[in-house]
């Protein structure tokens, strides 16, 4: 069975822009690493747990100490558009 | 060793070398550190390996060398040492981009931890290298600024991702360089490049500071021209850190303890299937089998052993590296750093930027990794992917119960040429298969060079060992390296065969 990506769909979801090309390209490319990546369900039996990390680590919590972390002028020093000490972003809400 | 000073070649030696030379007096951080930089104004015009090369923070760095040297005090193993690092590890003050569009301009205010350590140390960086955008990638061609070329033969790759950093010390533009390996991002390149590369443990050295690709695989790595030196830097580096939560709290070592113990009695593994696996070449067979030969000649004892679940690692790394990636990747939206387009409303502006700044690689893995976790798909990829990560360690658990390290090839072919695989991704994603089992495990893995093939082109040699074993593998690798002797150097010719 051939693997059905609905690119659109799924660059809306990730908030990706893509080239009517990029589309068109990325599609078959897309189609035949997955065919090859659906190998996982035919060993993967139901009473095999997950593993999400190799070397598991559970509550790992540092010391609630104060310490130096950057300034506000540092942490601002990367930003597209930086206004009176904030990050500038467009309207978010639509007018009433 | 005598008379060093004014040597051009000094960026050739090996660490222990100079780090000798310097407490003799015979030379000096600033003399090892203008030696480098000569290397690569001769030859980084044609090999590209760094993005950014930076002499002024460089020289800074040696003269405090030179200045603590002169006042009588103790140095640490690393301090002098002229290092590379890929350009995924934040440096403060100095441009960071990841091999991105979208992080161009993007000027960290942090160091990482592995750097801030070096650093402290007294290691002299010579810049910033270029890798695949965002570590993605096995040939360094997803740079969005333009592929390194492998100092073997400058028609080829260098391997990927941390191709610029393997390629830098290759050719003397480094004696060692920092790399990231999510899928065999440093031992790939290291063997393509003929160099030594090492991802010890997961958790083993903090990733607080490198730019996240895939958290749950992403490794902190090395570079260097022996297994001494490895073990030197790895020194450096390795240890907890409380800002990186899955660093992990065992204490560090020196790791050059131990390193002329041998390997007389030493169960070594090997994969049988792997070495008869259609498409791994004749020139990495044969220069393997030298290997295990030469190991075998200083007494170790070769055992086969079975990773039957190992055809589906690259499978399911395929699904949980994108997965993780599409997460870590959607802080790039054009607010807080890096590149902004705007558009009409906030998510026209982070449509636009993220279309704007991300290359195909990074754009096939985030649409790859967002369907994957997708609702009605994430049991039958994301779910199954993480169960057959299961399977895989629990493969490496059997085989360690008989043999104390296990050898593979590090890549199945050598280095093949700039644009071969460019259009062909899954071909390309094959060149990890012998990697990514052991991110997948977050077991240690070193790459040495083991001979060449009919090209002259270099071959990697993998061992790999078990959770937190890196003496059992730093010690066997340099029984190997030592009785190979392998001391070929790369020629930067633009052709061969």
């Amino acid at each position: 069975m051939a693997v059905d990506i609905d690119l659109e769909h799924v660059a809306r979801l990730a908030r990706l822009q893509l080239t009517e090309e990029e589309r068109a390209r990325f599609g078959p490319q897309l189609e035949l690493i997955l065919e090859h990546a659906r190998k996982v369900g035919e060993v993967a039996a139901d009473d095999v747990p997950p593993t999400s990390h190799p070397v598991p680590r559970a509550n790992v919590y540092r010391g609630d100490e104060p310490r130096p972390c950057l300034t506000h002028e540092e942490a601002l020093s990367n930003a597209p558009d930086p206004f009176e000490g904030r990050f500038r972003v467009p309207r978010i809400v639509e007018d009433e | 060793m005598t008379d060093v000073a004014g040597d051009d070649a000094l960026g050739d030696r090996q660490g222990y070398e100079l780090a000798a030379a310097l407490r003799r007096g015979e030379t000096s951080a600033s003399e090892i550190l203008e030696a480098t930089l000569r290397r690569i104004e001769e030859v980084d015009g044609s090999v590209r390996a760094y993005l950014r090369v930076t002499a002024d923070e460089g020289r800074a760095q040696a003269a405090a060398v030179d200045e603590r040297l002169r006042a009588g005090g103790e140095l640490p193993a690393v301090a002098g040492i002229p290092i590379a690092v890929k350009d995924v590890f934040c440096t403060k003050g100095i441009r960071t981009t990841a091999g991105s569009r979208i992080l161009e301009p993007y000027v960290p205010p942090y160091d990482c931890t592995p750097w801030a350590r070096l650093s402290a140390a007294g290691a002299v960086m010579t810049g910033k290298t270029n890798c695949d955008e965002f570590a993605m990638g096995s040939s360094n061609e997803n740079s969005a600024f333009g592929p390194v070329h492998n100092p073997w033969c400058l028609d080829a790759v260098p391997g990927g991702s941390s191709g610029g950093s393997a390629a830098a010390v290759a050719c003397g533009e480094a004696v060692w360089a920092l790399g990231s390996d999510t899928g065999g991002s440093v031992r790939q390149p290291a063997a393509l490049c003929g160099v030594v590369g090492l991802k010890p443990t997961y958790g083993r050295i903090s990733r607080y500071g490198l730019i996240a690709f895939a958290s749950s695989l992403d490794h902190v790595g090395t570079f260097a021209r022996s297994v001494r030196d490895t073990a030197t830097l790895l020194s450096a580096i390795a240890g907890h850190d409380p800002m990186d939560a899955t660093s992990l709290p065992d204490p560090p070592r020196d790791y050059t303890e131990g390193l002329d113990a041998g390997v007389g009695g030493l169960r070594v593994g090997v994969v049988e299937d792997w070495l008869s696996m259609e498409g791994t070449e004749p020139g990495v067979r044969d220069a393997f089998q030298a290997g295990l030969d030469a190991l075998e000649r200083l007494g170790a004892n070769v055992v086969p052993v079975k990773l039957p679940h190992a055809d589906y690692a690259l499978s399911a790394y395929y699904l949980i590296a994108p997965a993780e990636a599409s997460s870590n990747l959607a802080r790039y939206d054009g607010v807080r750093y890096g590149l902004r387009v705007e558009g009409d409303g906030v998510v026209e502006m982070n449509t636009r930027t993220r279309g704007a700044g991300f290359g195909d690689e990074v754009k096939r893995r985030i649409i790859l990794g967002t369907y994957a976790l997708s609702a009605g798909y994430y049991d039958a990829y994301y779910g199954q992917a993480q169960k057959v990560r299961t399977l895989v360690i629990r493969d490496f658990r059997q085989a360690f119960a008989d043999a104390d390290v296990i050898a593979a090839p590090t890549s199945p072919t050598t280095a093949f040429r700039i644009g071969e695989r460019a259009d062909d991704p899954l071909a390309m994603y094959l060149s990890d298969v012998f990697t990514i089992p052991a991110d997948l495990a977050g077991i240690p893995a070193i790459s040495i060079p083991c001979g060449v093939d009919g090209e002259g082109l270099p071959v990697g040699f993998q061992l790999m060992g078990k959770l937190l074993d890196e003496p059992t593998v730093l010690r066997s690798a340099h029984a190997l390296e030592q009785e190979l002797a392998f001391a070929q150097r790369p020629a930067l010719v633009s052709s061969r065969g």
